[in-house]
């Protein structure tokens, strides 16, 4: 067992390595395509400041913000996948099957009903409402799963978080139907993941609250580990499991749902970066963190390229590119795990 | 108790014939109905705009309350319900693609489209389900179907958005009875209330099998023959009804439980309450969407998610030892 602790550690490096470069080589594809098409030279020079003036307004003004937009997001679903997992000890916890997308989606919704634009200044109040929205649906469904004797079981979570995305999506769909049709059509391209027409603001509103989450969660990977042993082992060894489980839980929530208020409500990111990561790192969560935020940006970026240059001229949201492959994946994880 | 619950149907179908934007007398519904007069135009409101969809509410009520009730026998889950489990989204699956791609197709085919979704995602459900080591449980099957009905409706909205027509699509997935006319009654109609009178008789192998696989087995209930026409009750009920008005969920959900506490664990008398339960809350809600803020019309899904949502959370808080 002792010896198998740094080769993990070596191995786990590794893996970040290669996936990073993966994600290095992906976002540079991303950069590549489009309607206009740079060659990787003249993307090169253009970040370089050598660029020619249209290169410059196409790199800067449009691809750029919305890669790092499909970049910070694909890493925040990835992660709070991960951290949702371990948190829940469930492998099959996803934030959006358990409803907190949902709750994103329509704070998100109520954002656009009240204020009809998502751009300028206003736009760094987006997060905020999804991540109140977020909060609200996480509560609901923690109060509902809860049971004075058993605690928070695996399976009413997963029932009731179901129940309660059904109940959102009412509720957002109250609100969409009400809007005019161009409002309409783009807040449903925006919730299902097209990250089209993505600003610096918008990159402005998500980095924070990814630079925050981020290390928090990474910093409480034992925290996380010893949930993994059941409350009352963590709580035997040290863990102040009731009130990390609570801030655990708080950013997790945070960071899925200021994802999914810049990027779309994309599912099974959340679940299948931890599930690869798992296999490739191993389930300590100082490197399935890590790898876990990597393979989500890889997918992401992957799905955002997929779904605007295969599917002209009207551009698929990577929601439904993510949707379309991940769901098998669940499907074939569930019929795998006993 | 059903007699109660048969007045109150047909109270409820008076009131929602004679409520609207235009206000009649119920001495006008009476005639409009018994001694049809097509040159009155309030005869004529009646007959063409008000009947049909009245009409239609009451007997996909029905459809939607009594396929709910069944999941909920044979897959004991309390939870269950066609719009959980991915069944409304094979529909409307079908449906967003047949918009795309024929447009004007006729309301038969519109039918039979929306009905071979609802099975091929059913089937597929269930194989998934039952590919698994340790076979179908209902907690495998209840997560297979939220995540096919994720992804199905996930395609949809791609496909709406591909061939741009996001919002009419919306509006028909949110459910509706006002683009109801007669020759669509005449198609689901039949379907319908054939389908829901052939259930009667499987009520009793549904009661056994909601008490548990041995028990049923025990009993000498042929488990999987009892799935299997149950199932198929379900599709034809859930795929129609979702073609002529768009995927209504809670209806399935919620009435089978109020059913339950008013007659009992029965099935042989929860599915006749459901299917009367379920008609009274979707002309209600039909009613109510029509004179909330008339001219305009809310949609009908999301009236009945108003009322479903609140109730489930009490019922999942509830019954919390059931889940």
């Amino acid at each position: 067992m002792r010896s198998n602790v740094p080769s993990r550690g070596k191995r786990s490096i590794a893996v970040s390595v290669t996936l990073l470069c993966i994600a290095f080589a992906v976002i540079a594809i991303s950069l590549n395509t489009g309607t206009i098409r740079l060659s990787p030279i003249a993307v090169l020079h253009t970040l370089l400041g050598n660029g020619s003036p249209d290169d410059q307004i196409v790199l800067f003004d449009y691809r750029l913000p919305r890669i790092l937009i499909t970049v910070l997001a694909g890493a925040g679903l990835g992660i709070s996948g991960a951290a949702l997992q371990g948190i829940t000890r469930n492998p099959l916890a996803d934030p959006g099957i358990l409803g907190l997308h949902a709750g994103a989606a329509l704070g998100l919704m109520v954002f656009v009903s009240l204020s009809y634009s998502m751009d300028g200044s206003i736009a760094l109040l987006i997060p905020l409402f999804s991540f109140a929205g977020g909060v609200i649906s996480a509560l609901i469904i923690m109060l509902l799963a809860y049971d004075r004797h058993n605690g928070v079981s695996p399976i009413k979570l997963i029932l009731v978080g179901i129940a309660v995305a059904a109940g959102f999506h009412a509720l957002t769909m109250y609100l969409s139907l009400r809007l005019d049709e161009d409002t309409y059509s783009f807040a449903a391209r925006w919730l299902a993941g097209s990250v089209w027409g993505r600003d610096w603001v918008h990159v402005q509103a998500l980095l924070p609250w990814v630079a925050v989450c981020v290390p928090y969660i990474w910093s409480r990977s034992k925290t996380l580990d010893a949930f993994g042993l059941g409350d009352a082992a963590a709580t035997g060894i040290g863990t102040p499991v009731r009130s990390q489980r609570i801030w655990l839980l708080l950013c997790t929530v945070a960071l899925s749902a200021v994802s999914v208020s810049m990027a779309g409500g994309i599912g099974f990111i959340g679940l299948a970066a931890p599930h690869l990561a798992r296999r490739l790192v191993g389930p300590m969560h100082r490197h399935l963190i890590p790898a876990a935020g990597l393979i989500g940006m890889v997918i992401l970026v992957t799905a955002d390229t997929i779904g605007r240059t295969i599917f002209q001229p009207n551009a698929i949201p990577a929601g439904i590119v993510v949707a379309a492959i991940g769901a098998p994946y669940f499907l074939y994880l569930l019929v795998r795990t006993k | 108790m059903f007699l109660s619950a048969i007045a109150i149907l047909l109270i409820s179908l008076f009131v929602s014939i004679s409520l609207g934007a235009k206000s009649l007398t119920l001495e006008t519904v009476w005639d409009a109905i018994f001694q049809y007069n097509p040159a009155l135009t309030p005869h004529q409101i009646i007959h063409e705009l008000r009947l049909p969809r009245v009409i239609a509410a009451a007997v996909v009520g029905a459809a939607f309350a009594v396929a709910g009730a069944l999941m909920q026998g044979i897959t004991r889950n309390p939870l269950a319900d066609t719009g959980v489990l991915g069944i409304n989204a094979g529909a409307t699956f079908m449906v967003a693609l047949s918009f795309a791609m024929w447009p004007g197709l006729s309301y038969a085919w519109l039918m039979g489209l929306s009905f071979a979704g609802a099975v091929l995602s059913t089937v597929f459900i269930f194989l998934l389900g039952s590919a698994a080591p340790g076979g179908l449980t209902s907690m495998r099957l209840t997560v297979a179907g939220a995540v096919i009905a994720a992804m199905l409706s996930s395609l949809s909205t791609g496909v709406a958005i591909y061939f741009d027509l996001s919002q009419d699509l919306a509006f028909w997935y949110a459910g509706g009875f006002g683009g109801i006319e007669w020759r669509h009654l005449r198609l689901i109609v039949p379907v319908l209330l054939t389908t829901l009178l052939l259930t009667m008789p499987l009520a009793r192998r549904v009661s056994l099998m909601s008490l548990g696989e041995e028990v049923a087995m025990g009993l000498g209930i042929n488990i999987r023959l009892t799935r299997l026409l149950a199932l198929t009750a379900v599709v034809v009920l859930a795929g129609v009804s979702v073609s002529a008005v768009g995927s209504i969920g809670f209806v399935g959900l919620v009435i089978p439980h109020i059913s339950r506490k008013l007659v009992g664990v029965h099935y042989r008398l929860i599915i006749p309450m459901s299917s009367l339960l379920g008609a009274i809350l979707l002309v209600l809600a039909d009613l109510g969407s029509r004179i909330v803020n008339p001219p305009e019309e809310l949609a009908v899904g999301i009236m009945v998610a108003f009322v479903g949502v609140p109730f489930f959370l009490y019922l999942a808080r509830k019954e919390r030892r059931a889940l």
